[in-house]
């Protein structure tokens, strides 16, 4: 099997590794270049757990091909705190005890961001429907849509 | 936005410093930056793809298997059949609240004669690659002799129906039938006389209810690394609620010493009771054997569907008689559970909480456990309970509004309190049963008014909770810090909730106590997390392990003052001395710790017990659904979820154990269900089809902590994880019933059966 | 597999000609990524097209909306002037999938999908969408409601590819509205969908009408006698009772593990009159 080189910018790196063509993004990041913080739930789109950004775009990494992100730009979860300061979002996370398990953690993290970057005054409503694609079977919700919220409010403080 | 109460009923010590509060968790940072290692995140120099064969047919006899061509192809390492597992004898041991049987459980591993469900793995095979494994799966030859299969609880009790296993007999049962069935047990309890009870009665009600097969749905399907050394010493990393139960399931069935078997528990995805028991880990362990080099097996979300323990779908029967005034005078029930292909359904627990809020003098409930062509299945939060206290509850609220009685107060005038004799058995000590329904008739929710089309309604319920053995070891550092060593893999902030009691024990900062989750080797035996446990029977633990700590700083603060150990006592974080005039300075654990070199060596409290003095957890939670009559959607508008938590010891997570299960509740209410097609296929194995509730079908949970302790654990706590799953059921069918008038006994109540409900009231259907 | 990423129309149509049934498009990949994974397919050639220009772009022109058919509901929704001219094409976009699935999916790729219950292609159906394709032989149009003729079936020829989706010039008065039910909020693929593209006179009446339906047969329908239940009226309550009733009798719905039959039957008319009710009042516009 002929295995594909891809040139791409991860986490603001420019990075480089070799694929088969049926190999998704999220197997890239896992398995090539053990970027293990994005999740595999489902590997059909329909968890979020493997959520990351592409050129800004949130998108799940199981749906898309590793050859695809050639030139492009991907943000993970490994690359949301900036040396030893946390993300607002990733502390509003931890002091609302807005993870149990915390499988679903990062995915939630990366989208949560997407959305506090669209939109950074987001309603309730407006952040479960976000959220939507990102599957929690531990907390209920409540405590990450108010995590959501509060972060909201210290980034616009800012 | 939600307010939270903090009921304390009564203190049980008061001045506490760390107990109680909301500190972030110790194994937090990890799990915001994608660090926290889960059950695939490992990678093995020379690591082995494994992959398994699966069974298409619900119902099989396996005629023949040949793996030759599979091993054959370039990069496959090894393959392994029924043959390369050793076939055990019938013999039952725990596995959280069930009992597992090895005979059983070497077949659900990997089918034998037969495969009896679909997706029932036939073979495995490991290989350097995943292209390579997927090939070599389809190169394996099984010869198939297709059977008829059965599904549905009531027709596997069928005296005609296709027969799981040819040599069942119904046990439970005088004499013993002569014939198998697919009725592996029969079990009563009985209080009372039922039958006098219901004669006493001026109201009986009888109902039937359905209940579907969910799924613990868990994000993170299961996983492992298995490696297994020449010399046969084995190491397992696996996602589990308890890798000591692991370590036991695998070494017996791969004939392994327990001693050359170890086990580290990786960071667990979400279990719910489901990642108690062992399907990949056996075949993981005996690929690596075979091949000698690490083997890793992940399961893909349909597999983990299709194999991996669903709760049973059951039928429920209940009559209850109640006097006019709304005293209830007996309550019978009959549970019929599916257990799926084996044996062990949750029958027991299904029997013992159906009827337990309530002090009642004549019960008898009777339960059956049938097999049918399902996966085996596994504990589901308070496997068992959910589905006979749904049938309860709603019956209970009928009665409710048939004697024009609020449904809170009937509950209030029956509620079971301290002393009430439960039908397996004990009385119930102290108990918050009557706290959570006083808090419920008083909370604004219950009075709120309701819009158009729209329902409100109650249940309770109760989990009785689990002990079980745990270990702790507390090690004191020279630096003043500790570190404490646990076996209960941490699910959903126990490290936290331990943490917080050792600091208290030890009067230290919270943040000075650093956790670690042992792997088998390290630690003594310790059970699952499960059966609400952790916190208390861990618990307890730790707090041994602490004061044996604090007895040997004690013991060193004496031998340094030359004083009577007798004289020197522990507070605040530091060794005093009783002696008055001269009592020398208090010397701290930092201190202490030290000059232990000096003083006797290392520092290191120890414990392990079996938990004794467990609890049950009541609750009782308030819904307001809104229907759209047009469609049958039904969504839920305002959930309270109130309960017992004896004393919350991190009440953040309290509160998420109280709305991640009413969630899970109101999933199993509304939308979650297998869906099974004629040939007995599952047809919605995908999170796209089995429909968990997403964040914007649901709002807030509020959440009101009732705390009546629990006089046998130094802080009162109780378990709570599993009741919050309880009431939702039945809260939002009797919701349904107040918004429509219809009384649905079929869960879930998907648009579907809602609009057909409707058409068939308004005589239009 | 291989991989390739033409970056014109001519070089695609090629690949896709010479690798014959073996060969896929790919576009946004959130449907054949999941058929891939599941090993539905196995394709020889994965044919990546969103290197092209004409297929990544929405253009206006000629009082027309033509969007490419690679463009993502993410990008789609964000169009400064479409959503005012067609909130219901825009609307039933965003319904499909996820804010993930958002960033990826196409209109392209949901019509090509060939799901009769695929959300944006009721909507392009109600809207009288026309597909422009190439292929080996050249470039045809194709409305909207002949490309998916049976459940994962297209009409396209080996080598077509549809490039862009075309909405018409929209005169004064016009207004569509596209509706589903799920069982969730989100997440969910319908059960029932319905889709209704209506245009008023200066009086008020309703001049032209177009009903799609989704999920209710083994392909999109395009509900004529449904739409001329409104046609003529001023879409009062009587028409709308007629519409709900001949929407319903044009399903020829199934059983199936997302719905029953008797459910569809009913829904589908209770949606159209709701998604009509929407149409007319953007119809209307503000007051």
């Amino acid at each position: 099997m002929t295995r594909l080189h891809v040139s791409a910018t991860i986490n603001g790196d420019p990075v480089e590794f070799l694929c088969e063509p049926e190999q998704t993004l999220l197997d890239v990041l896992r398995d090539e270049l053990q970027l293990t913080g994005s999740k595999e739930g489902c590997s059909s789109g329909d968890c979020g757990a493997c959520s990351v950004t592409l050129d800004k775009r949130l998108v799940c990494a199981c749906l898309v091909l590793g050859a695809e992100v050639e030139g492009h730009s991907v943000e993970t979860i490994e690359g949301m705190a900036k040396g030893n300061k946390l993300h607002p979002l990733q502390q509003r996370f931890l002091e609302h005890a807005a993870l149990q398990c915390g499988v679903c953690t990062p995915g939630f993290l990366v989208a949560a961001r997407a959305l506090l970057e669209t939109n950074p005054d987001p309603t309730e409503r407006d952040v479960r429907y976000w959220l939507a694609g990102n599957l929690c079977r531990c907390t209920g919700y409540d405590k990450i849509v108010r995590a959501v919220l509060e972060a909201a409010s210290d980034i616009r403080a800012r | 936005m939600a307010t939270t109460e903090e009921t304390r009923a009564r203190a049980v010590r008061p001045n506490l410093t760390w107990v109680g509060t909301r500190p972030v968790r110790p194994d937090g940072v990890d799990k915001v930056t994608g660090r926290a290692k889960f059950g695939a995140d490992l990678q093995l120099p020379g690591m082995l793809v494994g992959r398994m064969l699966r069974s298409p047919y619900p119902h099989a006899r396996i005629r023949s298997i040949d793996t030759s061509k599979a091993e054959g192809l370039k990069g496959v390492k090894a393959a392994v059949t029924r043959d390369d597992f050793e076939d055990l004898p019938s013999e039952f041991v725990p596995a959280g609240e069930m009992l597992v049987n090895y005979r059983d459980m070497v077949r659900n591993v990997m089918a034998r004669e037969k495969a009896l469900y679909e997706g029932h793995a036939v073979a495995a095979v490991a290989a350097t690659s995943a292209a390579v494994a997927r090939q070599a799966l389809s190169l394996i030859e099984v010869d198939y002799e297709p059977l008829p299969h059965v599904i549905d609880v009531l027709e596997a009790m069928e005296p005609d129906a296709p027969l799981l296993h040819e040599d069942l007999v119904t046990a439970g049962v005088e004499p013993p039938p002569e014939a198998p069935s697919n009725i592996a047990k029969r079990l009563s309890f009985t209080l009372g006389d039922s039958e006098a009870g219901l004669e006493e009665a001026d109201l009986v009600v009888e109902r039937e209810f359905t209940t579907r097969p969910v799924h613990q749905a868990y994000i993170e399907p299961h996983a492992c690394v298995a490696n297994v050394s020449e010399d046969d010493y084995a190491e397992l990393w696996c996602t589990t609620q308890g890798h000591y139960v692991v370590r036991a399931f695998c070494a017996k069935l791969l004939g392994l010493d327990i001693s050359k078997l170890r086990v580290t528990a990786s960071e667990i995805g979400g279990g719910f009771g489901g990642k108690t028991v062992v399907y990949l880990e056996p075949v993981a362990l005996a690929l690596a054997r075979k091949a000698r080099r690490p083997v890793k097996m992940v399961m893909s979300r349909e597999e983990v569907f299709l194999a991996s323990g669903p709760a049973p779908g059951t039928h429920v029967w209940v009559k209850m008689g109640a006097t006019r005034d709304g005293r209830i005078t007996a309550a019978e029930a009959v549970l019929k559970y599916q257990a799926g292909a084996f044996q062990g359904s949750p029958i027991t627990p299904g029997a013992m909480c159906a009827f337990a809020p309530y002090a009642l003098e004549n019960v008898k409930v009777t339960g059956y456990d049938v097999v049918t062509n399902r996966p085996k299945v596994a504990s589901y939060r308070a496997p068992g309970g959910p589905m006979s206290e749904y049938a309860v509850e709603c019956v209970v609220d009928e009665i409710a509004k048939t004697l024009a009685i609020d449904p809170v107060e009937l509950r209030l005038k029956n509620a079971a309190r301290e002393g009430t004799r439960t039908v397996y058995g004990p009385k119930f000590g102290p108990i918050g049963l009557i706290e959570t329904l006083e808090q419920a008739e008083h909370h604004d929710h219950y009075r709120a008014p309701l819009a158009p089309n729209q329902g409100r309604g109650v249940a309770c319920g109760f989990w009785f909770n689990i002990g079980g053995e745990s270990c702790a070891s507390l090690h004191v550092n020279d630096d003043g810090t500790v570190t404490l060593t646990v076996g209960t893999p941490d699910i959903g902030g126990s490290r936290a909730s331990l943490c917080l009691m050792a600091a208290e024990e030890l009067g230290i900062d919270f943040e000075k106590v650093q956790p670690i989750v042992a792997d088998t080797s390290s630690l003594g035996f310790t059970f699952l997390t499960a059966g609400s446990r952790s916190t208390f029977a861990s618990g307890l633990a730790v707090i041994e392990a602490t004061r044996d700590a604090v007895r040997q700083l004690c013991r060193r603060a004496a031998q340094i003052w030359e004083l009577p150990e007798e004289s020197v006592r522990w507070q605040d974080g530091c060794a005093r001395s009783e002696e008055s005039e001269d009592a020398p300075e208090p010397l701290s654990l930092a201190e202490l710790a030290t000059v232990a070199g000096k003083t006797g060596g290392p520092i290191v409290g120890h414990a392990q017990l079996n938990a004794q003095g467990v609890a049950p957890s009541f609750g009782t939670h308030i819904v307001d659904v809104e229907v759209d009559r047009e469609t049958g959607l039904v969504t839920v508008v305002r959930y309270t979820a109130i309960q017992d938590a004896g004393k919350a010891i991190h009440p953040s997570y309290v509160e998420g154990q109280y709305q991640g299960g009413a969630v899970q509740g109101i999933g199993w209410a509304l939308n979650e269900e297998y869906i099974y097609g004629e040939d007995g296929r599952v047809e919605n194995p995908s999170f796209l089809d089995y429909r968990i509730p997403v964040a914007s079908d649901v709002p807030m949970i509020e959440t009101v902590l009732v705390e009546v302790p629990n006089p046998r654990h130094p802080y009162g706590v109780r378990g709570v994880g599993e009741t919050p799953i309880i009431p939702p059921l039945a809260a939002i069918a009797n919701a349904v019933e107040s918004a429509l008038g219809i009384r649905f006994s079929e869960l879930p109540m998907s648009p579907p059966r809602v609009l057909a409900a409707i058409h068939e009231g308004a005589g239009t259907a | 597999m291989r991989y390739e990423v033409p970056e014109s129309l001519e070089e695609a149509v090629a690949l896709l000609s010479r690798a014959g049934s073996g060969a896929c498009v790919l576009a946004g990949g959130t449907d054949l990524l999941v058929q891939l994974r599941s090993e539905a397919i196995a394709p020889d050639l994965i044919v990546d097209i969103k290197a092209i220009a004409e297929v990544r772009q929405i253009v206006f022109t000629g009082g027309c909306f033509r969007i490419g058919a690679a463009v993502s509901g993410a990008e789609l929704g964000e169009h400064p002037t479409l959503r005012k001219a067609w909130p219901g094409v825009v609307e039933a976009t965003e319904l499909i999938g996820s804010t993930q699935i958002q960033g990826r999916a196409t209109l392209g790729g949901n019509l090509c999908n060939a799901s009769p219950a695929a959300d944006s292609a009721v909507a392009l159906v109600a809207a009288g969408a026309v597909a422009s394709v190439v292929g080996p032989d050249g470039h045809r149009e194709v409305p909207a409601e002949d490309v998916g003729v049976g459940p994962g079936q297209t009409s396209l020829e080996k080598g077509e590819i549809v490039v862009s989706l075309t909405l018409p010039a929209r005169p004064r008065y016009s207004g569509d509205a596209y509706l589903r039910f799920t069982p969730r909020t989100e997440m969910d693929i319908a059960v029932v969908g319905a889709g209704v593209n209506v245009t008023l006179d200066e009086a008020g009446r309703c001049a032209e009408a177009r009903v799609a339906l989704g999920a209710v047969a083994e392909r999109i329908l395009l509900a004529r006698e449904a739409a001329d239940a409104l046609v003529g009226t001023s879409l009062d309550a009587a028409a709308l009772e007629r519409l709900s009733a001949t929407a319903s009798a044009a399903c020829r719905p199934i059983d199936d593990k997302r719905g029953t039959r008797a459910f569809r039957l009913s829904v589908a008319g209770v949606l159209a009159r709701r998604a009509a009710k929407t149409a007319l009042e953007r119809a209307r516009g503000p007051r």
